[in-house]
């Protein structure tokens, strides 16, 4: 833990209900495991979103619960190993667009809370 | 394979497979890090510090697999059921606890709901209502309300009224079946019924068909129907008994029809029914003040039970303003609902009962709950290192009340168990009770069951969870280390728990004790006669065979002189009923001497028929004059004799010996005053005219032979040589209620020593419970300070002391709960004021009884842990640890 706090940059953590969203969103390049979208999304946050890879399990196991994604043993092109690929489904797409139009809806709408002047302009 | 075991493998391979993902994607992660050029180790660390917590993403991820409620439901009772096995002692008991509680609740309820709550097996119950004649004089509202109907008025109410789609009647009899193929004449209960009732209540004999109109008239040959249970025995069961023709008292009738096993209106005993207007004399039919029938109609859709009253009033006051000589004419009409009029006398003694099983009930529970947290108490340092290890509170009380429900569970299957064995036992030895046929454990029952169940485990689980949710884990912890004052708070949880259940226990001790009193005050109330050593039987002559007076008094003359002749009779007599046989029948009468009565009014009392030798068999005392001239006959017959009460109600301040009573039209001359008797057990004496047998009006009586030798034992000698001597003289005639008095009294006191003896049984098991719960608290006491004992001792604390204080400490829970318990049966014994004879509901002699019996239990309750607590060796207590 100690390790962690040292690092100079702020991150904070994964907005609740948010995980899934960004999960769904980078799963729209196409398939990934675990592993790499954890960490596209640290990479394209540029560190900023702080997540232990772990906590990205349960979030992935809860989607393809819920059949928004589904999963199969692949080999990676690059480790000559397998990986448990997550794929996106029509269903997933469906998911994140509606998600997606919430999401923006609701950042406009703090967004005018909190700069009010920016938006009447 | 089942569902769970395809669930149980998914679930498997989903582990693994989760297993092999994190593995995976975390060595990807290591490789990734030692590509960064770091030492192995560290690549490790750093791996799993941007991973996290396996073991933690790996319960995260499962749970969102697997159902997590179930599961943890599946957990709790495997821990309930390791933690109850490892105290087999406490599970044994507190599940026979359980099971004693639930069962006695189950039984009960299900008397309950087959006896009070089912409606009537017949067609729309809920339109059919009994009728009575009401409002006799306006002075005298007590008791006239729910008089029995007359035949006439019951014509007039049938012709005239516009409420009811239709009025039927019926009267209970007894009557004697012919011997046939070889079988004994016999006296059978029997009901007149008009041939319309079947059709009124909405039944259909199975068998045959049901009355018609044209068999209901005296012309018409005689019709009868059968019950399933008389066609069964006597019968064998053979439907070709159809049209057949058996002899009732010496008449003959054609069977019609067999009524259903569960048919038995209007009363359980009912063996066969016959028509009314067939039976019966026309005059009896048409008279405006012969009551004796009971009326049963069917309201009209849309007419309320108080409109129909108030139409047939109409027609009763005409009737009664027609005939203002009479005064026997009731003026108006009362109805009760028919499932009010079957049950009424039954349905407070049932409810007072399933209120002290619920009480039972309760103090089950609170046994079971403070045994729970008795062991609670013992188990504090693993609840307290669960907690310290981050076990959920809610947890614990789940774990708790999961073993509750584990316990009452199975105390309810065990419950369940003892109550259908103890409805089986119920149905088979009181046949006679209201509706017994109707007493099933059904769906509802069953629901019952598991709600109770559910309940019961709520309850006890929520004590027993309450007291652990105290969350002072470092207390407890430390506490463990050396435990001298401790733990105080847990052991006044259940002071009070054990004086609630002393108070329940009180209240039901207090409701037994005031049921056992009234039950002996009621069997040893004077009858009037002697009843040891007095044997009755019931003999009905059929007016068939015995046309004339004559022929009767020849009959009993015969029967009197060989009877009396037998060897060991010390004295016989007959008479038309005996005391505490029933009220019998009631005659009005006038005093010749004394002026006329006004219009409308008239004097009645009790009348019985007996021969000369009655009022001695039976230890009646003559006070004054003397009995019936033994050699007077027929018209000669004209002497009455009165009671006691009667000569004082009717006859006060002067002599009755000589005066002259006017019945039937006839005189009567009063020649004797013999001693007060009760008609009922139960009852105050009542006024009674006796006349002579040997007037030989009467058919159907008891006949009493008085015995000294060997009193009680040798009484049923006597009926052989009785039959014998019957038989001889008229062989169809049946010989019946063979009962010697003390049968006869303890057969109407059956329903209160039933219900006595059930709730003794209560008051005894809560008794027994709330002793095993003091001693089990004062145990635990005791064990908890026994080293504060031994400092006590070694410093020199005299061991009586120490005893006062263990006995005084155990004592005093019993002593508020009895408090409780008194102020509380104040109230609850109003509910039973009317079970009680003779006694007041604060009888202070059964409130002292109690608080001294339960005083003495608590004591020997307590005394054993508070003298072993005494005994202890300081230096083992101080060693202890």
């Amino acid at each position: 833990m100690s390790s962690m706090a040292k690092q100079a940059q702020p991150r904070v953590g994964v907005l609740q209900g948010t995980l899934d969203m960004l999960i769904l969103r980078t799963l729209l390049y196409g398939p990934a495991h675990g592993h790499q979208i954890g960490k596209h999304i640290q990479r394209t946050t540029n560190e900023f979103l702080q997540m232990q890879h772990g906590s990205l399990y349960p979030a992935l196991h809860r989607l393809e619960r819920k059949g928004w994604v589904v999963s199969r043993w692949e080999t990676a092109p690059d480790r000559n190993r397998e990986f448990k690929y997550y794929r996106l489904t029509d269903k997933g797409r469906k998911q994140l667009v509606a998600e997606e139009s919430q999401w923006k809806q609701m950042s406009e709408a703090v967004a005018r809370v909190m700069w009010p002047a920016a938006e009447e302009s | 394979m089942s569902r769970w075991q395809i669930n149980w493998r998914q679930s498997k391979k989903r582990d693994a497979d989760l297993e092999r993902e994190l593995r995976s994607d975390l060595e990807l992660e290591e490789e990734e890090q030692r590509e960064g050029g770091i030492s192995e180790e560290e690549a490790r660390y750093a791996a799993l510090c941007a991973f996290g917590n396996p073991t933690l993403i790996r319960e995260q991820t499962r749970a969102i697999w697997s159902w997590n409620w179930f599961e943890s439901l599946a957990r709790d009772l495997r821990f309930s059921l390791r933690t109850l096995r490892r105290t087999p002692g406490f599970t044994v008991i507190a599940i026979l606890v359980m099971a004693l509680g639930i069962g006695a609740n189950v039984a009960l309820f299900t008397v309950v709901r087959g006896v009070l709550l089912k409606p009537l097996p017949f067609h729309e119950p809920d339109r059919l209502v009994m009728l009575y004649e009401a409002g006799l004089h306006e002075d005298d509202a007590v008791g006239s309300n729910s008089n029995v109907v007359s035949g006439g008025i019951y014509a007039e109410w049938k012709n005239q009224n516009r409420s009811y789609s239709s009025l039927a009647l019926a009267q209970n009899i007894r009557v004697g079946l012919s011997g046939s193929g070889g079988q004994l004449p016999e006296k059978l209960s029997s009901a007149l019924f008009s041939w319309d009732m079947l059709r009124t209540l909405g039944v259909q004999p199975p068998l045959g068909r049901d009355f018609t109109q044209a068999d209901d008239s005296p012309g018409a040959n005689g019709t009868v129907l059968l019950s399933w249970g008389l066609w069964k025995r006597r019968f064998g069961g053979d439907p070709a008994i159809l049209n057949q023709t058996i002899d009732l008292d010496a008449q003959p009738y054609t069977v019609i029809g067999v009524m259903p096993a569960w048919f038995d209106f209007p009363d359980p005993s009912t063996q066969l029914w016959t028509p009314v207007y067939h039976d019966k004399p026309r005059d009896t039919m048409t008279s405006f003040s012969d009551h004796m029938f009971r009326v049963v109609g069917r309201l009209k859709p849309g007419i309320s039970a108080s409109q129909g009253v108030a139409d047939l009033g109409i027609i009763s006051q005409r009737i009664h303003n027609e005939h203002l000589n009479d005064q026997f004419v009731f003026q108006s009409a009362e109805s009760r609902p028919l499932l009010d009029h079957i049950v009424g006398e039954i349905r407070k003694p049932l409810y007072v009962l399933l209120e002290a099983t619920c009480c039972l009930l309760l103090i089950a529970c609170l046994n079971v709950a403070n045994l729970l947290v008795a062991r609670a108490a013992a188990r504090r340092k693993e609840l307290a290192i669960r907690t310290a290890l981050g076990g959920g509170w809610l947890r614990l009380i789940g774990e708790r009340l999961m073993e509750c429900l584990l316990l009452s569970a199975s105390g309810g299957a065990l419950g369940l168990l003892l109550s259908f064995a103890a409805l089986q036992w119920l149905t088979r030895t009181r046949h006679d009770m209201t509706r017994v046929e109707s007493i099933h454990i059904d769906s509802v029952v069953a629901a019952f069951t598991v709600g109770v169940i559910a309940l019961c485990a709520l309850f006890s689980g929520l004590i027993a969870a309450f007291s652990i949710s105290d969350r002072r884990i470092l207390g407890a912890l430390h506490e463990a280390s050396r435990s001298v004052g401790g733990a105080s708070a847990r052991a006044s949880l259940r002071k009070v728990l054990l004086a609630l259940e002393v108070g329940l226990t009180v209240i039901l001790l207090i409701g037994a004790g005031l049921l056992l009193k009234s039950y002996e005050r009621l069997r040893s109330a004077d009858m009037g006669c002697i009843t040891q050593g007095v044997i009755t039987m019931h003999l009905g002559l059929p007016d068939a065979r015995y046309a004339t007076r004559a022929l009767r008094t020849n009959f009993y003359d015969t029967l009197l002189d060989r009877v009396r002749a037998l060897p060991g009779v010390d004295a016989a007599g007959f008479v038309t009923s005996v005391p505490g046989q029933g009220y019998g029948m009631d005659w009005t009468f006038s005093i010749v001497e004394h002026p006329p009565l006004p219009q409308g009014r008239g004097l009645s009392a009790l009348s019985r028929w007996a021969d000369p030798k009655y009022f001695g068999a039976m230890g009646i005392p003559i006070v004054r004059g003397r009995t019936f001239d033994g050699g007077k006959r027929l018209d000669a017959a004209n002497e009455a004799i009165v009671s006691q009460s009667f000569a004082s109600q009717y006859f006060p301040g002067e002599d009755p010996l000589g005066r002259h009573l006017h019945v039937r039209g006839r005189n009567a001359v009063i020649v004797g005053i013999v001693g007060d008797t009760r008609y009922a057990i139960g009852e105050t004496p009542q006024p009674v005219q006796y006349y002579p047998l040997d007037a030989g009006v009467e058919g159907v009586g008891t006949l009493v032979i008085r015995s000294s030798h060997d009193p009680n034992h040798d009484l049923e000698q006597f009926v052989l040589p009785v039959q014998r001597i019957v038989s001889e003289m008229d062989r169809d005639l049946p010989v019946s209620d063979v009962l010697t008095m003390n049968q006869l009294l303890g057969k109407s006191t059956l329903d209160q020593s039933f219900n006595t003896a059930l709730l003794v049984a209560f008051a005894t098991l809560s008794l027994v419970l709330a002793a095993v719960g003091l001693f089990g608290v004062t145990s635990y006491i005791a064990a908890q300070r026994t080293t504060e004992i031994g400092i006590r001792v070694a410093l020199g604390a005299k061991r009586e002391q120490v005893m006062r204080k263990m006995l005084l400490d155990g004592m005093r829970p019993a002593v508020f709960g009895l408090v409780a318990g008194l102020a509380a049966s104040l109230e609850a014994g109003q509910l039973m004021r009317d079970l009680l004879y003779e006694i007041k509901p604060l009888d202070p002699a059964v409130y002292v009884a109690v608080a001294a019996t339960l005083l003495a239990v608590a004591a020997v309750a307590c005394i054993v842990p508070a003298w072993r607590a005494s005994r202890v060796d300081p230096m083992q207590a101080l060693r202890a640890e």
